[in-house]
């Protein structure tokens, strides 16, 4: 990788953007490169959504700087989004449609047109496995299914960099997985995407790098794995001692492992080995109503970073 | 799979023609991809809406021109010319009815695909503007006027309502009363949160509709009174018709032309600034 001369797709210095008082955006710094996959983690409300808005053009910013292809989006709009794909968090179907003509409509939008733009949907069709709807009105379709439709028709003008808000949310598991297959296939052509999420197995899944945010900044930064280095250890014991009882076991448990997260139901004992741990919580004549050795996730990253837990 | 093709007229190509060109942040040159999808659309839309627009004015003509005419008797032109009720009043339901399509869709239509099918947001993630989006709309909204001004002078020309051949300006005059008010609707739309608030236009369009010379003369009015009403656009419209199918041109005709040109063009200002800072917030 670091001998190519790396392409910023995306570069963003102090960006802010503000709603009267409310400050939604408080002076981030990233960049995207090229055939990167780029996350942005947070819980709701962390200003995720209008970055993305920020980035694909839509809402322009209150502050600092933004370069999408080296370009400012307050002065190429039109022309900037010619070169992105938006997923946004909600389907904006046309459900007055059938399947094939929101492709179809969309794609003239960009102002493509004739046998190619045919040929596209058709691609495009098979891509999302909506062959046997393309005649179905969008409204008949499955929740998984709109999701499928709505990422072909981000990729009818061919994106260099492909934006999906929240691409899972309200997803069954099945409907997922077959989503993230999709993004896999257009990440191993080269597309650069940038994905919002509050899931860490989606993160964890589907991005290089990615960014933590919470309350309109960014907190860390890196790789999933880096940071689950950084900030958590490689293994947690979960241990449930009942609601009542939880806090002055707690007390008891001060110095195992290396660090404690003492949550309403559960206490996280963050140990590069959670046998271990487990047996010496034993050996205090300790005995949890349940215990669970797991691996470090995001999830534990979040929570050392802001002190909460991302799903609400 | 070729997600990645420079070959041919790709979308950012097609895109980059527009830079430095007059308006390039606003409008992608392109309101046919929006006026297209409306074609789209209309198949799967509501007939019985699509045909109301065409039958109600022609309801009114046979009530009030044929019905309520029967008592009135004819009516004097400038020129000391008898023509019958139903004459008069045609023209002005024939700008009525200009008025009710475009502000049908301005309003209702534009109201469900800013709101519920979120159709705007769609278009303006695109390399569209908000200006292809007005003036797709609009297109629309003009179509349709112009469909129904055909229908309707197909119905009273046989009739023997049309009292001058200046009357065949009468349809191209209904798309211009359909422009006028489809572009400031649009404008006015953007600024309604629910249905209820919708109501508020009915409220304002029918009083319009039955005193703005619709059936009568403004003679009957005090003139403070008749300065305001002439001020109002259904009026405008009605006069401008009217001229027309009753063959009496003159400098007041021009007038007419003149104020809905102006409202054209404020209202698309006006519309396109609600788009743009609607979307680009």
């Amino acid at each position: 990788m670091s001998e190519i001369k790396e392409e910023i797709m995306i570069r963003a210095k102090g960006l802010r953007k503000t709603y009267g008082d409310f400050v939604a955006v408080d002076g981030i710094d990233f960049e995207v490169k090229k055939g990167e996959s780029f996350g942005l983690l947070g819980p709701n409300g962390a200003g995720k959504s209008t970055t993305m808005r920020m980035i694909s053009s839509t809402s322009l910013r209150s502050g600092g700087e933004l370069e999408i292809l080296g370009k400012d989006p307050n002065l190429f709009g039109p022309e900037i989004r010619a070169h992105l794909g938006v997923v946004p968090q909600q389907d904006n179907l046309d459900r007055e449609l059938k399947v094939w003509e929101n492709l179809m409509t969309y794609g003239r939008f960009f102002g493509l047109k004739g046998k190619w733009l045919k040929a596209k949907v058709d691609e495009l069709l098979e891509f999302a496995q909506l062959e046997e709807k393309r005649n179905t009105k969008t409204d008949e379709l499955s929740g998984g299914m709109k999701r499928r439709l709505t990422i072909a028709r981000g990729l009818v003008n061919e994106p260099e960099i492909f934006m999906l808000d929240e691409p899972t949310t309200g997803l069954d598991p099945q409907a997922r997985h077959i989503l993230w297959d999709r993004l896999f296939r257009l990440k191993e052509v080269g597309v650069t995407l940038v994905i919002t999420t509050h899931y860490m197995d989606e993160a964890e899944q589907l991005c290089d790098r990615l960014v933590v945010m919470d309350k309109g900044k960014i907190m860390a930064e890196g790789s999933p794995a880096d940071l689950i280095k950084r900030y958590s250890s490689k293994e947690v014991l979960e241990v449930r001692f009942g609601s009542e009882n939880n806090k002055s076991a707690a007390e008891q448990l001060k110095g195992v492992g290396d660090r404690l997260e003492v949550l309403p139901d559960r206490i996280l004992v963050y140990s590069a080995n959670g046998e271990k741990a487990l047996e010496y919580i034993t050996k205090l004549g300790l005995h949890p109503i349940t215990s669970l050795v797991r691996r470090s996730s995001l999830e534990d990253v979040f929570l050392r970073l802001t002190g909460r837990t991302l799903v609400d | 799979m070729s997600l990645i093709n420079a070959s041919i007229d790709t979308a950012i190509s097609i895109a980059e023609r527009r830079r430095g060109k007059l308006g390039s942040a606003l409008s992608a040159g392109r309101p046919q991809a929006v006026f297209m999808r409306n074609v789209y659309a209309l198949k799967s839309s509501n007939w019985l809406v699509v045909l109301s627009g065409f039958v109600e004015p022609v309801f009114y003509l046979l009530a009030f021109g044929y019905g309520m005419g029967k008592l009135i008797g004819n009516i004097p032109l400038p020129d000391g010319t008898l023509i019958p009720y139903a004459a008069y009043i045609a023209p002005a339901l024939l700008a009525t009815s200009a008025m009710n399509g475009a502000i049908y869709d301005s309003t209702w239509n534009v109201f469900f695909k800013m709101h519920f099918g979120k159709i705007y947001q769609a278009m303006l993630s695109t390399s569209l503007g908000p200006l292809d989006v007005a003036m797709g709309e609009i297109g629309w909204a003009l179509v349709r006027g112009f469909v129904y001004a055909l229908g309707f002078m197909a119905v009273v020309a046989p009739m023997g309502l049309i009292h001058s051949w200046w009357g065949l300006l009468a349809i191209p005059a209904a798309v211009l009363i359909a422009f006028g008010f489809a572009s400031v609707g649009m404008g006015i739309t953007s600024y309604l949160k629910n249905f209820h608030q919708m109501d508020w236009v009915n409220f304002f369009m029918l009083p319009m509709f039955l005193f703005s010379g619709t059936f009568y003369s403004l003679r009957v009015y005090p003139d403070w009174l008749r300065t305001v009403i002439e001020a109002l656009p259904l009026y405008q419209a009605i006069a401008m018709i009217r001229g027309f199918t009753l063959g009496v041109i003159d400098g007041a005709l021009f007038g007419h032309i003149v104020y809905f040109i102006m409202m054209i063009v404020l209202g698309l200002t006006f519309t396109t600034r609600r788009l743009r800072s609607l979307f680009l917030k």
